[in-house]
């Protein structure tokens, strides 16, 4: 009885993680392959895409690895990159509600694309929520393992010359910010996050910056607050 | 390569990524005692975050000397028509970053 529910919930969560199958592997095996690059085997993309998992900031830590960054400017950084996991959470304090044993797996793997996929696919009929939300969680993560694993083992056995692979993850900020430019309600914080970034790396350096423009942003975009928050009444109105 | 190193940097980064996901469940039963000031950062913060993302790979381009920064500039450009046109994440990315590759092992190398 159990496993068929089991079996029942796969069924139906399988064919929602396609499409971020596709993405994963694809985005997991880049970040293999850049951390390869850097001297890293494949064991530590899977350890990182177990331990952290969360695309951009993988792909920053690379950096922050091969540069030897601080574990003060690493630990703000990732406060500030996640957080808006603290908002995907506050959304799914229902979702969440009553899922069992795997609801501290659920929240530990609560990525983008698993959460856009929880937020959009109704529980089926007769389906366990937690079990049927596992199944979601559980491929996503296992599709962005594999591909961390086969981009860190392609990059072992297969001996091209990897100068500027980094710029996949320069082109994997290029395109989410081009993507925030375009649909969100206000372009002020994209454009104040590039301006602020840009006068403190001319003020303190390539290897100093990064603090000074979080608390920056911070500061402006709290400083801007009532122009903002304005604005995004208005269109909700 | 240090491992050590490596493994607390890791560890602080999986550690406040922790943090940031079960925070909410811990602190709020309820989604409706949001502070707004919250739900206002969380709307604006991503975008701006981005922004310094992208600035931060380009932290270390020299724009004053040659190459000043062409490969860089005509991977992003191609980059971003690619997804005004394609809309496609992955065509945009795996486009841009072979062209910056072939840019600088080949061209300006």
């Amino acid at each position: 009885m159990k496993q068929s529910q089991n079996k029942h919930a796969f069924q139906a969560a399988f064919p929602r993680t396609l499409p971020v199958m596709a993405g994963y592997l694809v985005l997991g095996f880049g970040f293999g392959l850049l951390l390869q690059s850097k001297g890293y085997s494949f064991l530590w993309a899977v350890f990182m895409s177990l331990a952290i998992y969360g695309g951009s900031m993988q792909y920053v830590t690379v950096d922050l690895l091969a540069g030897g960054a601080g574990l003060l400017t690493a630990g703000i950084m990732t406060l500030m990159i996640h957080a808006r996991h603290l908002f995907y959470g506050l959304s799914m304090l229902r979702k969440y509600q009553d899922t069992g044993k795997v609801k501290p797996y659920l929240i530990y793997t609560l990525s983008d694309e698993t959460y856009s996929l929880v937020c959009t696919s109704e529980v089926p009929d007769g389906i366990n929520k937690g079990v049927f939300y596992f199944w979601i969680s559980f491929l996503d993560q296992m599709y962005w393992v594999a591909g961390s694993a086969l981009g860190g083992i392609f990059g072992q056995i297969v001996t091209v010359n990897t100068t500027g692979v980094d710029f996949a993850m320069t082109a994997l900020f290029i395109v989410i910010l081009t993507d925030n430019l375009l649909k969100s309600a206000s372009r002020i914080p994209a454009l104040a996050g590039v301006l602020i970034s840009l006068a403190c790396l001319l003020i303190f350096g390539a290897d100093n910056f990064l603090i000074p423009s979080m608390i920056g942003i911070s500061a402006i975009l709290m400083i801007l607050r009532p122009v903002l928050d304005k604005r995004k009444e208005a269109e909700a109105s | 390569m240090n491992t050590l190193y490596s493994l607390l940097l890791i560890g602080v980064i999986s550690l406040v990524t922790i943090a940031t996901r079960f925070l909410p469940f811990l602190i709020f039963r309820d989604d409706r005692k949001t502070p707004k000031a919250l739900e206002y950062l969380g709307s604006v913060l991503p975008g701006a975050i981005m922004g310094m993302l992208v600035v931060y790979c380009f932290r270390s381009t020299t724009v004053t000397a040659w190459p000043f920064g062409l490969p860089e500039l005509l991977a992003a450009i191609t980059v971003v028509v690619l997804y005004l046109w394609k809309r496609n994440t992955l065509v945009s990315i795996g486009v841009g970053t072979i062209l910056y590759m072939i840019l600088v092992q080949i061209l300006f190398s």
